[in-house]
């Protein structure tokens, strides 16, 4: 009877060891497989707002520009040459020769179609941020056409080398942002061959793709999968049935470094303290500089780094990213010093310290981190911990004298994409300095670098000078990837599967 | 009988009504919807405007009686994620959790009945032990720790199931086991007590004195007067293993009803939580009202007092 049971049970061993468990992918079926957390609304460029679809996009589109993530320059893409003819108007000589996927030729037709339908909010392009800076765009040739902005946009040519894709305007116009979304067609260098709605892409290399800045694919194939939970993708990657995770944390990571390549790269998202240095919630101790200062030696940013983020984290002191257009760098700085914080507290009127509310919606042992700190020197705080959408309701309501946040950018490399939106007397502003919001309005509307360069660096200037606010550190992603790849990544956070290879 | 059928009805209809309304207002407790739905980068205007589109400017209770009267007649409203009818969504998803949550009660009862009926054989004795501590780690476990446990076992370190996506059965084998095991315990329990209270009946006696088999005596006349309350159980368990997958699905990847549930709740999709919460909460409503009604029928105790 008991080898009977053996027997079933080897047999049954046997049967589930060769059937249904997927083939192994990788280098030897050229197939590149990859697992993200999110689940994808659709694979519509307009629509999808998560960072997942920007990485799709780089790969199925091309934009007319594209920003060199080595160098940071911009480099001609869909358009060969373009040119500032003033400050809201930019001409673009258009590359000859390229087709879409379906076939359909590009030119300034298609160009010119997407511009115009991107522009008007009634399309519901679903981050306006990204288009509602163009007026509208005019064919002057077959290839060749000219961009009308709103107003002086510097940053256009960082969008137009990202998040504006070309779309084929005859299957466009047929299909709509519906069709777009589950049967995709672009110029790119992948082209998406199926689609299982929020489980499974494939794409396979574009053989036909231009010779363009993005350089040509090798990986033949690559299969995106969904797997919501970091667990079972880790448990996918140790058994062969995925290549690539990413967004792998420092301690997992490093056990997983042991049979992967594991890579570290910054991104563009940093976290930041904000004070209520205006009094928008009353009277508070953050209306004195004295007290921002305390709190500003009082946090140890590096001890947080180094325990808690790693990486390739690290301590920021300017109210942006570094890598960012005009994020300069030559600002005060706030040395870890708490003997120098109760001093300052103690200058203040608040020898025993005192207690302030104090809010945050991610990252909660960082905070807890910062709270710690600030227990050191006295503070202590009411913490509260919210969802996202709850805590800008308050922010932007005028209720938070203290918090921890952090602002991605949307991984747009300038620092109109940050500084501009916190201290230009929005509501998300707890300033309120009239120097600052004159001097980032000159550099935001200005095309002119030096200009934009100087006035920015005012700005930033004041804003450490008065700790109006506190960065604290750039973010970072861990990359977990087989043996037998070859990847890059960059610290905009978008994976270019198109520049990897297999060793 | 037909009175309290009715009884029952309207008490169902009431509770889908309440459990409706509660979840509605709940979800407006996270904040403002349009602030979550417009993103990170946005601006004033672009949340005013999505606040204008989808009505969240109208009072809660104008917008929940708008959506019950549009749900009555089968419209669930639309994604705000992935911007198609719910209803569609829910078709679509809906599959693998039904093949999840059958799998699922038919392997909780193959487990739990033949444990159970050993267990009354046998009271207080090493078996009765050995099943009680079968049935009380499998509640006492975490499903999600169980879940990674096997992923651990059968996938990463024997190769054997794959961990993610629901392509073949083999995808739904340590989903299923996750289920049922946390369900399997009362069925257990009860087709243990049944089995004591029935084996201790004068027919039992009466049908031993006849001289049948200890075989027959237990699987033909004992367990078939037992298993009853279990078959009515059943009915409730399959609608809470249907809302309870919402972490198996997430974990083993298998995109089915619960998953969709869990991954709007997180982008805020509330036209899809709303539509899942009715469905989920009117299977597991009329299947309780299923399991009354068969109860009541089964014994006119119930139903007279």
């Amino acid at each position: 009877m008991r080898k009977k049971s053996l027997l079933t049970g080897a047999a049954l061993a046997a049967c589930l060891a060769t059937s249904g468990v997927p083939a192994l992918a990788g280098k030897s079926d050229d197939t590149l497989t990859v697992a993200f957390a999110k689940q994808l609304e659709n694979l519509d460029a307009y629509s999808a707002t998560a960072r997942e679809m920007i990485v799709i996009a780089r790969h199925v589109w091309d934009g007319l520009l594209y920003r060199d993530p080595a160098t940071g320059e911009y480099l001609g893409n869909l358009a060969e040459s373009f040119e500032w003819v003033d400050a809201t108007t930019i001409d673009f000589v258009l590359r000859e020769g390229v087709t879409f996927h379906n076939g359909e030729a590009f030119d300034a037709d298609d160009a010119v179609y997407t511009l115009n339908w991107v522009s008007k909010p009634e399309n519901g392009v679903s981050n306006q941020g990204n288009v509602n800076w163009i007026a509208s765009a005019e064919k002057t040739g077959p290839y060749s056409l000219r961009l009308h902005l709103k107003e002086p946009f510097p940053a256009a040519l960082e969008y137009l080398s990202g998040p504006v894709v070309m779309y084929p305007n005859e299957y466009h116009a047929e299909v709509g942002t519906a069709g777009m979304g589950s049967n995709p067609v672009g110029t790119g260098p992948y082209k998406v061959t199926s689609v299982e709605a929020g489980k499974r892409y494939v794409f396979e290399k574009n053989d036909g793709y231009f010779a363009g800045p993005k350089g040509t694919a090798e990986i033949g194939k690559i299969v995106w999968r969904t797997i919501p939970e970091r667990n079972t993708q880790f448990a996918e990657l140790l058994s062969g049935g995925v290549d690539w995770v990413w967004q792998v944390p420092p301690d997992q990571a490093e056990k997983l470094g042991k049979k992967f390549s594991v890579s570290n790269e910054s991104t563009m998202r940093i976290g930041y303290v904000s004070f209520d240095s205006a009094g928008r919630t009353g009277e508070t101790p953050m209306s004195d500089i004295r007290v921002r200062k305390a709190i500003a030696h009082a946090i140890n940013r590096e001890a947080i780094v180094n325990a808690l983020l790693k990486g390739a984290s690290k301590v920021v002191h300017s109210a942006c990213f570094p890598s960012q257009f005009g994020c300069f760098q030559d600002v005060a700085k706030y040395d870890y010093d708490p003997a120098r914080a109760k001093e300052l507290l103690a200058e203040a009127g608040y020898p025993d310290g005192f207690t302030v509310p104090f809010f945050a919606y991610r990252d909660r042992g960082y905070a807890e981190a910062i709270i710690g700190d600030l227990a050191a020197v006295g503070i202590s705080v009411d913490f509260g911990y919210l969802k996202y959408a709850a805590l800008r309701d308050k922010v932007q309501g005028g209720e938070v004298p203290f918090q921890f946040m952090t602002w991605g950018s949307n991984s747009v490399n300038d620092v109109s994409a940050i500084t501009s939106h916190f201290f230009s007397h929005g509501k998300d502003d707890y300033a309120l300095d009239a120097d600052v919001k004159t001097w980032l309005t000159t550099a935001d509307t200005s095309i002119d670098p030096a200009v934009r360069k100087e006035n920015y660096a005012k700005a930033l200037s004041k804003i450490a000078d008065e700790v109006y606010w506190l960065p604290l550190f750039s973010y970072n992603v861990n990359y977990v990837y087989s043996d037998e790849l070859e990847f890059t990544p960059y610290p905009d956070e978008v994976p270019r599967f198109f520049q990897a290879r297999w060793k | 009988m037909l009175i309290y059928s009715l009884k029952r009805l309207l008490l169902a209809i009431l509770v889908a009504i309440t459990v409706s309304f509660i979840s509605f207002s709940l979800l407006f407790l996270a904040g403002d919807p349009a602030i979550a739905m417009a993103g990170e980068g946005a601006t004033d205007q672009d949340i005013e405007n999505i606040r204008q589109l989808y009505g969240f400017d109208k009072p809660v209770l104008v917008q929940y009686f708008d959506w019950l009267l549009r749900a009555i007649g089968g419209n669930l409203g639309e994604s705000f994620y992935f911007k198609t009818p719910v209803v569609h969504l829910i078709a679509e998803h809906m599959p693998v959790t039904m093949t999840l949550g059958a799998m699922g009660i038919t392997f909780a009862l193959s487990l739990a009945v033949p444990l159970g009926v050993l267990a009354a054989i046998r009271p207080n004795s090493i078996i009765d032990r050995i099943a009680l501590l079968i049935s009380v780690s499998g509640q006492a476990l975490p499903s999600f720790w169980f879940a990674l446990v096997l992923v651990v076992i059968f996938t990463v370190t024997l190769g054997w199931l794959p961990a993610s996506g629901s392509d073949t059965w083999l995808h739904f084998l340590m989903p299923t086991v996750v289920l049922s095991y946390y369900a399997a315990p009362a069925f257990m329990r009860l087709t243990r007590a049944g089995m004591l209270d029935v084996l201790g009946s004068d027919y039992i006696r009466t049908a031993r004195a006849k001289g049948l088999t200890t075989k027959s005596v237990f699987l033909k006349h004992a367990l078939r007067n037992a298993i009853i309350p279990v078959v009515s159980l059943a009915a409730v368990q399959f609608g809470f293993m249907l809302g309870g997958s919402v972490i198996v699905e997430s974990i083993f990847a298998l995109n089915g009803a619960g998953s969709l549930a869990w991954e709007s709740i997180g982008r805020n999709d509330f036209p899809t939580v709303q539509g899942l919460i009715l469905v989920f909460a009117l299977i597991y409503i009329v299947l309780t009202f299923l399991a009354d009604v068969l109860n009541a029928w089964l014994d006119p105790k119930i139903r007279i007092g």
